[in-house]
Protein backbone atom coordinates (compact mmCIF):
# COMPACT_ATOMS: atom_id res chain seq x y z
CA UNK A 1 0.00 0.00 0.00
CA UNK A 2 1.46 3.16 -1.07
CA UNK A 3 1.88 5.78 1.63
CA UNK A 4 -0.90 7.66 -0.47
CA UNK A 5 -3.28 5.37 0.03
CA UNK A 6 -2.75 4.83 3.89
CA UNK A 7 -3.50 8.37 4.34
CA UNK A 8 -6.44 8.80 1.95
CA UNK A 9 -8.15 5.90 4.09
CA UNK A 10 -7.05 6.99 7.56
CA UNK A 11 -8.30 10.21 6.33
CA UNK A 12 -11.90 8.47 5.17
CA UNK A 13 -11.74 6.82 8.49
CA UNK A 14 -11.38 10.35 10.31
CA UNK A 15 -14.29 11.78 8.56
CA UNK A 16 -16.66 8.95 9.47
CA UNK A 17 -15.66 9.08 12.50
CA UNK A 18 -16.15 12.87 12.98
CA UNK A 19 -19.87 12.29 10.83
CA UNK A 20 -20.77 8.97 13.47
CA UNK A 21 -19.54 11.34 16.79
CA UNK A 22 -22.25 14.47 15.55
CA UNK A 23 -25.02 11.13 14.73
CA UNK A 24 -24.28 10.09 18.22
CA UNK A 25 -24.34 13.65 19.92
CA UNK A 26 -27.34 14.46 17.71
CA UNK A 27 -29.47 11.22 19.36
CA UNK A 28 -28.02 11.52 22.90
CA UNK A 29 -29.04 15.36 22.90
CA UNK A 30 -32.28 14.33 22.07
CA UNK A 31 -34.42 14.55 24.79
CA UNK A 32 -32.32 16.84 26.72
CA UNK A 33 -31.33 19.76 23.50
CA UNK A 34 -35.11 20.79 23.50
CA UNK A 35 -35.92 23.87 23.41
CA UNK A 36 -39.19 23.12 25.32
CA UNK A 37 -41.77 20.66 26.35
CA UNK A 38 -44.41 20.21 23.76
CA UNK A 39 -47.65 19.21 25.74
CA UNK A 40 -47.17 15.90 24.13
CA UNK A 41 -43.96 15.22 25.80
CA UNK A 42 -45.84 16.57 29.15
CA UNK A 43 -48.39 13.68 28.78
CA UNK A 44 -46.03 10.97 28.12
CA UNK A 45 -43.67 11.66 30.58
CA UNK A 46 -45.63 13.52 33.55
CA UNK A 47 -45.84 17.09 34.51
CA UNK A 48 -41.90 18.38 35.29
CA UNK A 49 -43.76 20.32 38.76
CA UNK A 50 -41.36 22.77 40.35
CA UNK A 51 -38.98 23.60 37.93
CA UNK A 52 -38.83 26.82 35.53
CA UNK A 53 -39.56 25.18 31.59
CA UNK A 54 -40.64 26.08 28.54
CA UNK A 55 -43.98 25.11 26.65
CA UNK A 56 -43.83 25.03 23.43
CA UNK A 57 -46.85 24.60 20.63
CA UNK A 58 -49.37 26.13 18.45
CA UNK A 59 -51.98 28.45 20.37
CA UNK A 60 -55.70 26.40 19.57
CA UNK A 61 -58.30 27.94 17.17
CA UNK A 62 -60.68 30.43 19.09
CA UNK A 63 -59.11 29.73 22.89
CA UNK A 64 -57.55 32.68 23.45
CA UNK A 65 -59.28 34.58 26.15
CA UNK A 66 -58.72 38.52 27.15
CA UNK A 67 -59.23 38.92 31.15
CA UNK A 68 -61.06 41.54 32.60
CA UNK A 69 -58.28 42.97 33.59
CA UNK A 70 -57.04 43.80 30.51
CA UNK A 71 -53.05 42.45 30.73
CA UNK A 72 -53.96 38.73 30.95
CA UNK A 73 -54.53 36.39 28.26
CA UNK A 74 -55.68 32.57 28.30
CA UNK A 75 -54.89 30.66 25.22
CA UNK A 76 -54.76 26.33 24.85
CA UNK A 77 -51.13 25.50 23.29
CA UNK A 78 -51.46 22.34 21.41
CA UNK A 79 -49.07 19.70 19.53
CA UNK A 80 -51.96 17.77 17.73
CA UNK A 81 -51.87 14.80 20.57
CA UNK A 82 -52.35 17.30 23.55
CA UNK A 83 -53.57 20.41 25.27
CA UNK A 84 -52.05 22.83 27.82
CA UNK A 85 -54.33 25.50 28.88
CA UNK A 86 -52.15 28.59 29.94
CA UNK A 87 -52.33 31.88 31.98
CA UNK A 88 -50.13 34.74 30.98
CA UNK A 89 -50.01 38.43 32.42
CA UNK A 90 -48.13 40.94 30.14
CA UNK A 91 -47.58 42.30 26.45
CA UNK A 92 -47.73 39.55 24.28
CA UNK A 93 -45.57 39.41 21.25
CA UNK A 94 -46.61 41.25 18.04
CA UNK A 95 -46.77 37.64 16.29
CA UNK A 96 -48.96 35.72 19.14
CA UNK A 97 -52.26 34.68 17.49
CA UNK A 98 -54.41 31.79 17.19
CA UNK A 99 -53.21 29.28 15.05
CA UNK A 100 -49.80 30.28 15.17
CA UNK A 101 -46.27 28.70 17.36
CA UNK A 102 -45.55 30.23 20.94
CA UNK A 103 -43.42 29.35 23.52
CA UNK A 104 -44.07 30.17 26.95
CA UNK A 105 -41.80 30.43 29.74
CA UNK A 106 -42.93 29.45 33.22
CA UNK A 107 -44.04 26.40 35.47
CA UNK A 108 -46.63 24.01 35.04
CA UNK A 109 -49.22 23.94 37.85
CA UNK A 110 -50.43 20.37 39.85
CA UNK A 111 -53.78 20.81 37.85
CA UNK A 112 -51.90 20.62 34.36
CA UNK A 113 -51.87 23.97 33.58
CA UNK A 114 -48.88 26.46 32.83
CA UNK A 115 -48.21 30.14 34.23
CA UNK A 116 -46.18 31.67 31.76
CA UNK A 117 -44.42 34.73 33.12
CA UNK A 118 -42.95 35.11 29.00
CA UNK A 119 -43.99 34.60 25.97
CA UNK A 120 -41.90 34.12 22.42
CA UNK A 121 -43.84 33.94 19.23
CA UNK A 122 -42.29 30.95 17.09
CA UNK A 123 -43.32 31.17 13.32
CA UNK A 124 -43.05 28.67 10.87
CA UNK A 125 -41.23 28.35 7.62
CA UNK A 126 -43.56 29.97 5.34
CA UNK A 127 -43.13 33.36 3.83
CA UNK A 128 -45.90 34.64 1.41
CA UNK A 129 -47.28 37.94 0.38
CA UNK A 130 -50.46 39.42 2.49
CA UNK A 131 -52.52 39.20 -0.59
CA UNK A 132 -51.94 34.85 -0.69
CA UNK A 133 -52.35 34.58 2.85
CA UNK A 134 -55.88 36.31 2.33
CA UNK A 135 -55.29 39.00 4.63
CA UNK A 136 -53.58 42.52 5.14
CA UNK A 137 -50.18 42.55 6.93
CA UNK A 138 -51.01 45.97 9.08
CA UNK A 139 -48.17 47.78 11.01
CA UNK A 140 -49.87 48.80 14.56
CA UNK A 141 -48.61 51.70 16.43
CA UNK A 142 -50.05 53.70 19.33
CA UNK A 143 -51.70 57.21 18.35
CA UNK A 144 -50.00 60.38 20.10
CA UNK B 1 -6.14 20.24 -13.35
CA UNK B 2 -5.86 19.77 -9.73
CA UNK B 3 -2.61 19.00 -9.48
CA UNK B 4 -1.41 21.27 -12.57
CA UNK B 5 -3.05 24.35 -10.11
CA UNK B 6 -0.44 22.80 -7.62
CA UNK B 7 2.36 25.47 -9.19
CA UNK B 8 1.90 28.35 -7.35
CA UNK B 9 3.08 30.42 -10.31
CA UNK B 10 0.10 28.70 -12.95
CA UNK B 11 -2.90 29.10 -9.99
CA UNK B 12 -1.46 32.99 -9.53
CA UNK B 13 -2.02 33.62 -13.53
CA UNK B 14 -5.69 32.32 -13.09
CA UNK B 15 -6.14 33.76 -10.17
CA UNK B 16 -5.38 37.00 -11.06
CA UNK B 17 -8.10 37.79 -13.79
CA UNK B 18 -10.30 35.46 -11.28
CA UNK B 19 -10.15 37.21 -8.37
CA UNK B 20 -11.21 40.75 -10.45
CA UNK B 21 -14.50 38.66 -12.10
CA UNK B 22 -16.07 37.11 -8.67
CA UNK B 23 -15.28 40.76 -6.90
CA UNK B 24 -17.07 42.93 -9.24
CA UNK B 25 -19.60 40.13 -10.37
CA UNK B 26 -20.41 39.76 -6.95
CA UNK B 27 -20.67 43.08 -5.79
CA UNK B 28 -23.29 43.78 -8.92
CA UNK B 29 -25.56 40.63 -7.85
CA UNK B 30 -25.89 41.95 -4.20
CA UNK B 31 -26.59 45.23 -5.26
CA UNK B 32 -29.35 44.18 -7.63
CA UNK B 33 -30.24 41.35 -4.91
CA UNK B 34 -30.62 44.08 -1.81
CA UNK B 35 -32.22 46.51 -4.35
CA UNK B 36 -34.85 44.41 -5.73
CA UNK B 37 -35.39 42.92 -1.78
CA UNK B 38 -36.22 45.93 -0.56
CA UNK B 39 -38.08 47.99 -3.37
CA UNK B 40 -39.40 45.17 -5.62
CA UNK B 41 -40.88 42.55 -3.06
CA UNK B 42 -44.39 42.40 -1.10
CA UNK B 43 -43.55 42.24 2.68
CA UNK B 44 -44.32 39.14 4.66
CA UNK B 45 -47.94 38.25 5.68
CA UNK B 46 -47.13 38.25 9.35
CA UNK B 47 -44.01 39.81 9.52
CA UNK B 48 -44.30 42.54 7.35
CA UNK B 49 -41.00 44.66 6.23
CA UNK B 50 -39.02 42.76 8.75
CA UNK B 51 -38.90 39.41 6.68
CA UNK B 52 -36.66 41.71 4.23
CA UNK B 53 -33.54 40.73 6.56
CA UNK B 54 -33.67 37.80 5.11
CA UNK B 55 -31.51 38.47 2.02
CA UNK B 56 -28.28 39.10 3.67
CA UNK B 57 -29.03 36.88 6.90
CA UNK B 58 -29.17 33.42 4.82
CA UNK B 59 -26.32 34.47 2.48
CA UNK B 60 -24.29 34.77 5.60
CA UNK B 61 -26.09 31.50 7.01
CA UNK B 62 -24.92 29.62 4.09
CA UNK B 63 -21.39 31.20 3.60
CA UNK B 64 -20.45 30.40 7.19
CA UNK B 65 -21.40 26.91 6.61
CA UNK B 66 -20.21 26.35 3.25
CA UNK B 67 -16.53 28.68 4.36
CA UNK B 68 -16.81 25.28 7.24
CA UNK B 69 -17.28 22.59 4.40
CA UNK B 70 -14.50 24.09 2.09
CA UNK B 71 -11.81 24.19 4.80
CA UNK B 72 -12.40 20.89 6.22
CA UNK B 73 -12.31 19.84 2.10
CA UNK B 74 -9.28 21.50 2.15
CA UNK B 75 -7.61 20.29 4.94
CA UNK B 76 -8.57 16.70 4.08
CA UNK B 77 -6.65 17.56 0.37
CA UNK B 78 -3.81 18.80 1.96
CA UNK B 79 -3.58 15.31 4.38
CA UNK B 80 -4.00 13.26 2.03
CA UNK B 81 -2.49 14.67 -1.52
CA UNK B 82 -0.41 16.91 0.41
CA UNK B 83 -1.73 20.10 -2.49
CA UNK B 84 1.07 22.97 -1.15
CA UNK B 85 -1.82 24.95 -2.24
CA UNK B 86 -4.72 23.41 0.27
CA UNK B 87 -2.83 24.56 3.48
CA UNK B 88 -3.26 27.70 1.60
CA UNK B 89 -6.86 27.48 0.64
CA UNK B 90 -8.32 26.44 4.11
CA UNK B 91 -5.89 29.05 6.07
CA UNK B 92 -7.46 31.64 3.59
CA UNK B 93 -11.12 31.03 4.20
CA UNK B 94 -11.07 30.87 7.86
CA UNK B 95 -11.21 34.68 8.09
CA UNK B 96 -14.52 35.55 6.03
CA UNK B 97 -15.94 32.02 6.80
CA UNK B 98 -16.08 33.60 10.65
CA UNK B 99 -16.89 37.21 9.25
CA UNK B 100 -20.05 35.51 7.93
CA UNK B 101 -20.86 33.51 10.84
CA UNK B 102 -20.77 36.66 12.77
CA UNK B 103 -22.61 38.15 10.36
CA UNK B 104 -25.40 35.35 10.38
CA UNK B 105 -25.40 35.99 14.27
CA UNK B 106 -25.80 39.68 14.32
CA UNK B 107 -28.91 39.57 11.69
CA UNK B 108 -30.20 36.43 12.71
CA UNK B 109 -30.31 38.25 16.36
CA UNK B 110 -31.93 41.54 15.18
CA UNK B 111 -34.33 40.04 13.22
CA UNK B 112 -35.18 37.87 16.34
CA UNK B 113 -36.45 40.62 18.60
CA UNK B 114 -39.45 41.64 16.29
CA UNK B 115 -40.33 38.37 15.33
CA UNK B 116 -39.60 36.10 18.53
CA UNK B 117 -39.82 38.44 21.11
CA UNK B 118 -35.92 38.00 22.01
CA UNK B 119 -32.25 38.79 21.05
CA UNK B 120 -31.08 35.55 21.86
CA UNK B 121 -32.19 31.79 23.38
CA UNK B 122 -30.11 28.88 23.66
CA UNK B 123 -31.49 27.94 21.32
CA UNK B 124 -30.40 24.26 19.27
CA UNK B 125 -30.09 26.11 16.11
CA UNK B 126 -28.47 29.82 17.45
CA UNK B 127 -26.50 27.35 19.79
CA UNK B 128 -24.71 25.45 17.59
CA UNK B 129 -24.06 28.41 14.80
CA UNK B 130 -22.60 30.49 18.44
CA UNK B 131 -20.15 27.19 18.71
CA UNK B 132 -19.05 27.31 14.84
CA UNK B 133 -18.33 30.53 15.29
CA UNK B 134 -15.78 30.03 18.23
CA UNK B 135 -14.58 26.90 16.08
CA UNK B 136 -13.55 29.36 13.28
CA UNK B 137 -11.66 31.43 16.02
CA UNK B 138 -10.00 28.86 17.20
CA UNK B 139 -8.62 26.95 13.89
CA UNK B 140 -7.28 30.77 12.75
CA UNK B 141 -5.39 30.54 16.60
CA UNK B 142 -3.95 27.35 16.15
CA UNK B 143 -3.10 28.10 12.41
CA UNK B 144 -0.98 31.07 13.06
CA UNK B 145 0.68 29.40 16.15
CA UNK B 146 1.75 26.66 14.13
CA UNK B 147 2.71 28.78 11.04
CA UNK B 148 4.62 30.54 13.73
CA UNK B 149 6.43 27.88 15.27
CA UNK B 150 7.02 26.50 11.93
CA UNK B 151 4.67 23.70 11.82
CA UNK B 152 3.78 21.87 8.98
CA UNK B 153 0.10 22.80 9.09
CA UNK B 154 -0.65 19.26 9.65
CA UNK B 155 -2.64 20.31 13.19
CA UNK B 156 -4.76 22.59 11.89
CA UNK B 157 -5.91 20.59 9.10
CA UNK B 158 -6.66 17.79 11.67
CA UNK B 159 -8.77 20.72 13.64
CA UNK B 160 -10.63 21.35 10.62
CA UNK B 161 -11.76 18.29 9.61
CA UNK B 162 -12.41 17.71 13.27
CA UNK B 163 -14.82 20.62 12.96
CA UNK B 164 -17.02 18.92 10.60
CA UNK B 165 -18.52 17.48 13.56
CA UNK B 166 -20.83 20.42 13.78
CA UNK B 167 -22.02 20.61 10.21
CA UNK B 168 -24.86 18.27 10.52
CA UNK B 169 -25.50 19.21 14.00
CA UNK B 170 -26.19 22.80 12.95
CA UNK B 171 -28.14 21.45 9.98
CA UNK B 172 -30.36 19.02 11.49
CA UNK B 173 -31.09 21.09 14.99
CA UNK B 174 -34.38 22.33 13.45
CA UNK B 175 -35.27 19.01 12.67
CA UNK B 176 -34.58 16.57 15.56
CA UNK B 177 -34.80 18.93 18.02
CA UNK B 178 -37.80 21.52 19.24
CA UNK B 179 -36.31 24.67 18.56
CA UNK B 180 -37.10 28.23 18.29
CA UNK B 181 -35.92 28.72 15.25
CA UNK B 182 -38.51 27.66 12.35
CA UNK B 183 -37.21 24.29 10.33
CA UNK B 184 -35.56 24.75 6.88
CA UNK B 185 -37.49 26.50 4.28
CA UNK B 186 -35.66 26.12 1.00
CA UNK B 187 -35.13 22.22 0.67
CA UNK B 188 -33.85 19.94 -2.21
CA UNK B 189 -37.49 19.28 -2.71
CA UNK B 190 -38.77 22.98 -3.18
CA UNK B 191 -39.18 25.87 -0.85
CA UNK B 192 -41.97 27.27 1.21
CA UNK B 193 -41.05 30.96 0.64
CA UNK B 194 -43.46 32.36 -1.85
CA UNK B 195 -41.96 32.76 -5.12
CA UNK B 196 -42.63 36.52 -5.06
CA UNK B 197 -40.28 37.16 -2.11
CA UNK B 198 -37.92 34.51 -2.50
CA UNK B 199 -36.29 35.36 -6.24
CA UNK B 200 -34.26 38.10 -4.98
CA UNK B 201 -32.54 36.04 -2.83
CA UNK B 202 -30.81 34.16 -5.55
CA UNK B 203 -28.97 36.72 -6.66
CA UNK B 204 -27.42 37.91 -2.97
CA UNK B 205 -27.02 33.58 -2.07
CA UNK B 206 -24.94 34.27 -5.45
CA UNK B 207 -23.32 37.61 -5.04
CA UNK B 208 -22.29 36.86 -1.25
CA UNK B 209 -20.68 33.92 -2.53
CA UNK B 210 -18.82 35.38 -5.38
CA UNK B 211 -17.56 37.70 -2.72
CA UNK B 212 -16.41 35.59 -0.16
CA UNK B 213 -14.57 33.36 -3.41
CA UNK B 214 -13.19 36.76 -4.12
CA UNK B 215 -11.67 37.56 -0.22
CA UNK B 216 -10.18 34.13 -0.45
CA UNK B 217 -8.29 34.46 -3.97
CA UNK B 218 -6.89 37.42 -2.39
CA UNK B 219 -6.07 36.44 1.05
CA UNK B 220 -4.25 33.44 -1.28
CA UNK B 221 -2.21 35.66 -3.25
CA UNK B 222 -1.42 37.57 -0.31
CA UNK B 223 -0.33 34.37 1.34
CA UNK B 224 1.77 33.32 -1.48
CA UNK B 225 3.31 36.63 -1.98
CA UNK B 226 3.95 36.63 1.18
CA UNK B 227 5.92 33.22 1.04
CA UNK B 228 7.97 34.21 -1.82
CA UNK B 229 8.97 37.36 -0.29
CA UNK B 230 10.26 34.97 2.74
CA UNK B 231 12.13 32.75 0.67
CA UNK B 232 14.33 35.22 -0.97
CA UNK B 233 14.77 36.63 1.70
CA UNK B 234 15.95 33.60 3.18
CA UNK B 235 18.17 32.71 -0.10
CA UNK B 236 19.59 36.71 0.24
CA UNK B 237 20.92 36.11 4.02
CA UNK B 238 22.26 32.67 3.24
CA UNK B 239 23.98 34.08 -0.50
Amino acid sequence: MKAKHQRLTLGLLAVAAVLGASGLALSALRTQASFFYSPGDVVRDGLPLGHHVRLGGMVEKGSVRHMPDGITVRFVVTDGKAQVPVRFTGVTPDLFREGSGVVAEGEFQRDGSFIADNLLAKHDARYMPPQVAGKMHETKTLQP
Amino acid sequence: MFHALANPNRFLKLARPATAICLWAGLALIAFGCWAGLTQTPPDYLQGETVRIMYIHVPSAWLGMAGWSSLAIASFSYLVWRHPLAAVAARAIAMPGALFTALCLITGSIWGRPTWGTWWQWDGRLTSMLLLFFVYLAYMALARADRERGGDARIPALFGIAGTVLLPIIHYSVIWWNTLHQGPSITLSGSSIAESILWPLWFTLAGFTLFFAAIVLMRMRAELATQKAEARMRRLTHA
